[in-house]
């Protein structure tokens, strides 16, 4: 085989990434044409590519950066809930769907951007699982301002309340959007696997770029050797911040467009197993790898539907399949295996790496 | 005196969340990993507590031996087959396991056991001591807890500090390779601190559905995430750490309970975000510093 | 490393070629084989697949299996009958949104004619919307939220509203005087709760019933209940209304014993199944009174043959969520022996026809819930609410 330089094969290594998601897109396409995608599965396809972009947007804060966050639901929610208050308060002025969602999916990006610096100053100061506990608790604590808030929306602007619906004081004609722990109920739906598709190689993009900039060389190094690189003058705050909050980004928007999926959303979904969810996703995928983060959240969340007709035993069998992966993947002695393997296949499997 | 009983509430609680929080840290302190399947481990313990006194008829004492005997070969059956397998892996492969092995108690004991929630009967006995003309009232159980969380906490400062397995413990917690040089079997200490943990979580669990009997197979993973969050606010690994960071929370928690019911979790989270940026190591923890 | 990379891609590689092994066997409409739905017992074109949405994993479990185990009872009583033949196929939402629309689609592909469910408000709510626009007709057993059915005509409920028990309840409170100050303890993560807590209010004050104390719990932490028992206390309460399910209430009366705190304890339909909770001190419940619609110590024989059969099945009591469960299929049954509908029409067809009937004036019902149900076009469910106190460990209707 031919030596490729880095820059080449990372070229080669992004194309297959990019392919593969339009491949997938495109066969899922005909398929729906040609009528043979059953309807389940046509209806996992939102949220699935919801979930794999907010694998993508967890790979860069788990993956690339190397700090664990178990609170990136919060994220998800903040972008879904603020999109849902701009997707019902703006149903007139903006009468086109894909415009509108384009613009709730913005604006969720961006007060979920703004959570991201808010949670993230502070939480960036802490290092390994103090890190992780601390975002555990911001994702907690906003679960819970969530659940108390009301927001309705009359023809003087929006309301908001912490006590109930009646304490927003809404004018005649005006609606409750928000209410307390009921959620949103009267959503519009508006997303589709199209929109889904785009917000996906936008995500990828993003952090595509972002890991090949000189930012992205600087946040891994930071992962790989805090010390040595803050000796070479990379300001450890800004980098992980920026991968931080470009993280919080993405899952606003991919919280946005989740959201606009279903006509009833509450906070309690996003919750610490949802956010749990997630990692398990980027974790089975490889920790850094992108492309393994897209097929692992696909694959994790088709799973326990394909497994419905196991009834009973269905979540007990996603436990298993789970440790089963994990154990497969981890244990030297089966690595080894599989390692020969691929090495006779010639796929030039190098040894060893800085990662950990 | 609603200040008072508001305290003894929330000591109370705070010690159901020491004990299991005891759990958490020495496991982290020497396997290094966050074990998410604590939680449900507690969850098993207080249903074959809850069989054994309920449908057998055995009294309390028994019950509860019998659920820690049963956690204890729990414990290191799942260390056995889904930890150890992992020693080598990168600790977030470990930590998926973990929820892995947490999903699957969970769905185990709603197959065994069925969903539909049992009253837990107490293991001490409902009684309760009044003072000051009934305006105190301090339950049997909330007593029994503090001690029971008194004595474990200073059986297991005896236990790392003076016994040969103990001080292997602490040892592996150090340095597992110099551990391994010095002719532990570090395998050996693992399973043990597991058995330990496990049998830990087996007490913390009959205490917590005596003093909240609502048994079913959710019931371990909130205790579990707030012992978790307990054991990180008094400094993770360390023994009296996860005592105070326990009670502490317990009692933040019935306080901000009583000062506004619909955030107080959110209070609670808030305290420890608070803690952790002024001590990053937790209360009691020790601060490591990197070698460059 | 490197290794492991590719090692985990392979390993989602192989794992999703079994998967779409799997996909290509989902698409056909197979007819569903739920072992464990027990009305499988005739199969053939000629049985009208009913496809029900509840939480039978996760924290809501108990209700989720309650409702569907109450539909199969009535399911199976029906296929005995001989005349129109139901197969009920039970899908799991976990209680959660999501799963409950993915759930959904499942049912769907496997060739489900009308929905029955969900059991819980939110996932309700969401699915209402799916099947409004794919007109299928939805029934719910115990969704109580009017969000469920607002704006969707396809959609009915067989439960009481959550406005209408608060209500209710505020008016039963004044006219039989059981108290004079009034606290409420209520989860206010919970959509059917604050509901119920939020129309009690709005009537308290309207007729002049004095709420001394507002207490609340969060939906996940239901563990502790004593600063909102002390503070019920220190007002000087003497009636605690409890619109929240039996498993924090049965901790609340526990907590409240301890503390030596003996209001009246009033709750709503909720509440029921708390008597049948394993290894609960029913003596702890001696007075507490309830709005149900369905008391299994009822005398009548319908009521008699149900908790017969429901025992003999699963064990234990049935609560009212089996009860309105049970009332659910025999609503459907009846609407579709009176629309006359066959298992050979389309879902939509089905949807229309339904409605129709439903809405029409002189559709009544006879069920465990209540006699004579009907419905209004706004889907929600007109029946007698009725008052049960606990009394010697059962209920005595009131």
């Amino acid at each position: 085989m031919k030596k490729l330089t880095p820059s080449r094969k990372r070229l080669i290594n992004n194309s297959i990434t990019y392919g593969m998601v339009i491949a997938a897109f495109v066969i899922i396409q005909i398929m729906k044409a040609g009528g043979m995608l059953s309807s389940s599965l046509q209806g996992l396809l939102v949220p699935i590519c919801a979930y794999v972009t907010m694998a993508i947007a967890l790979n860069l804060v788990v993956g690339i950066s190397g700090e664990l966050s178990l609170g990136h639901a919060g994220f998800m929610s903040v972008g879904a809930f603020s999109g849902m208050v701009f997707n019902i308060a703006m149903q007139s002025a903006i009468p086109v769907a894909p415009l509108r969602l384009l613009c709730a999916m913005l604006v969720g990006a961006v007060f979920a951007g703004i959570a991201g610096v808010i949670v993230g100053v502070p939480v960036l100061r802490l290092r390994g699982d103090y890190l992780a506990i601390v975002t555990l608790a911001f994702g907690e604590i906003i679960k819970n301002i969530i659940n108390i808030l009301y927001i309705g929306v009359d023809e003087n602007g929006l309301h908001f309340s912490t006590q109930n619906e009646a304490a927003l004081g809404l004018a005649e004609g005006g609606k409750a959007i928000l209410k307390g722990p009921l959620g949103v109920t009267t959503n519009v739906k508006l997303s589709t696997f199209t929109a889904g598709f785009i917000l996906v190689l936008v995500a990828i993009t993003v952090v595509l770029n972002l890991v090949n900039s000189r930012t992205g060389r600087a946040v891994m190094a930071l992962r790989d050797n805090r010390i040595a690189a803050e000796s070479v003058g990379i300001g450890a705050t800004k980098y992980k911040l920026i991968a931080f909050v470009t993280s919080a980004v993405l899952a606003g928007a991919a919280g946005a467009l989740y959201a606009m999926n279903y006509s009833s959303v509450a906070a309690k979904q996003f919750d610490f197993n949802a956010s749990i969810l997630i990692l398990v996703f980027v974790v089975l995928g490889g920790l850094g790898n992108i492309r393994g983060s897209i097929i692992a959240a696909a694959l994790l969340y088709v799973l326990p539907e394909l497994l419905r007709d196991f009834y009973d035993f269905r979540m007990l069998i996603y436990a298993i399949v789970l440790i089963l992966v994990m154990l497969a993947t981890n244990n030297p002695t089966f690595k080894q295996f599989f390692g020969g393997l691929f090495a006779r296949l010639g796929r030039g499997s190098r040894k060893g790496g800085a990662q950990e | 005196m609603s200040l008072l009983n508001n305290l003894i509430n929330g000591i109370s609680l705070g010690s159901v969340y020491a004990i299991i929080a005891l759990g958490y840290t020495m496991v982290y302190g020497i396997a290094k990993m966050l074990n998410f399947a604590h939680g449900d481990v507690i969850m098993v313990g207080a249903y074959i507590c809850f069989f054994a006194t309920g449908q057998f008829g055995l009294p309390p004492v028994v019950g509860v031996i019998l659920a820690m005997v049963v956690c204890t070969v729990l414990g290191v059956v799942i260390e056995r087959l889904a930890y150890k397998p992992l020693r080598q892996a990168p600790s977030l492969a470990v930590l998926i396991t973990a929820i892995g092995v947490s999903y699957f108690l969970q769905n185990s004991a709603l197959l065994l056991w069925k969903s539909d929630p049992k009253s837990f009967t107490s293991v001490v006995g409902k009684g309760s001591f009044k003072l000051f003309d009934g305006q105190l009232t301090i339950t049997h159980v909330a007593l029994v807890t503090v001690v029971a969380c008194i004595v474990i906490m200073l059986a297991l400062t005896w236990f790392t500090g003076n016994t040969k397995m103990g001080k292997a413990m602490r040892a592996c917690s150090e340095d597992k390779g110099a551990a391994l040089l010095m002719g532990i079997d570090v395998n050996r200490t693992i399973s043990m601190t597991f058995a330990i943990g496990s049998a830990l979580a087996a007490i913390a669990g009959a205490l917590y559905c005596s003093t909240y009997p609502t048994l079913m197979p959710t019931t371990g993973s909130l205790p579990g995430i707030k012992a978790f969050t307990a054991a990180v606010f008094g400094g993770i690994g360390s023994i009296p750490g996860a005592m105070l960071g326990g009670i502490l929370l317990g009692v933040i928690e019935i306080f901000a309970k009583a000062f506004n019911t619909q955030i107080s979790d959110a209070v609670v989270f808030a305290v420890l975000i608070i803690v952790l940026l002024v001590k990053p190591a937790g209360l009691l923890g020790k601060t490591v510093r990197e070698k460059v | 490393m490197k290794k492991m990379r590719v090692l985990s891609l392979a390993m989602a590689a192989a794992m999703s070629l079994s998967l779409l092994a799997g996909c290509g066997g989902g698409t056909s409409s197979e007819p569903s084989t739920n072992p464990d739905s027990g009305s499988g017992s005739s199969t053939g074109a000629d049985v009208i697949t009913i496809g029900g949405i509840g939480p039978l994993t996760g924290s809501a479990a108990v209700y989720g299996l309650a409702t569907k185990q109450g539909a199969e009872i009535a399911i199976e009583e029906i296929n005995a009958l001989g005349g129109l033949q139901f197969a009920l196929d039970s899908q799991d939402d976990e209680g959660a949104t999501e799963k409950a629309v993915n759930a959904y689609g499942k049912l769907k592909d496997n060739g489900a004619k009308i929905i029955y469910g969900c059991t819980t408000t939110n996932p309700c709510v969401a699915v209402a919307a799916e099947t409004y626009n794919d007109r299928y007709f939805q029934l719910t057993p115990s969704a109580s939220s009017t969000d469920v059915t607002a704006g969707k005509d396809n959609v009915f409920q067989v439960c009481f509203t959550d406005p209408n028990q608060g209500k209710t309840a505020a008016d039963y409170i004044k006219e039989n005087n059981l108290g004079t100050k009034i606290a409420v303890i209520y989860n206010n993560g919970d959509a059917y709760s604050t509901g119920i807590y939020t129309a009690f209010q709005a009537e308290a004050d309207e007729i002049g019933l004095e709420v001394v104390a507002v207490q609340t719990f969060p939906d996940d932490t239901n563990a502790d209940f004593t600063v909102q028992l002390t503070a019920a206390k220190d007002a000087g309460a003497d009636l605690v209304f409890m619109p929240i399910y039996y498993t924090p209430a049965s901790l609340i009366l526990n907590q409240a014993k301890t503390m030596g705190y003996e209001p009246t304890f009033f709750g709503c339909d909720g509440m029921d199944g708390i008597l049948d909770l394993e290894g609960f001190d029913t003596s702890l419940a001696e007075g507490l009174m309830l709005m149900t619609p369905f008391n299994a110590w009822g005398e009548d024989e319908r009521t008699v043959k149900f908790v017969e059969e429901y025992q003999e099945a699963y064990g234990g009591i049935p609560n009212q969520f089996a009860a309105d469960g049970y009332d659910c299929i025999y609503a459907i049954y009846e609407a579709c022996e009176k629309a006359g509908i066959t298992a050979d029409m389309s879902a939509q067809d089905i949807c229309e026809k339904l409605i129709a009937t439903f809405t029409d004036s002189s559709f009544s019902v006879d069920g465990l819930t209540g006699t004579g149900m009907t419905w209004g076009t706004n889907g929600e469910v007109s029946k007698a609410p009725v008052v049960v106190k606990v009394e010697g460990g059962v209920y005595v209707t009131q």
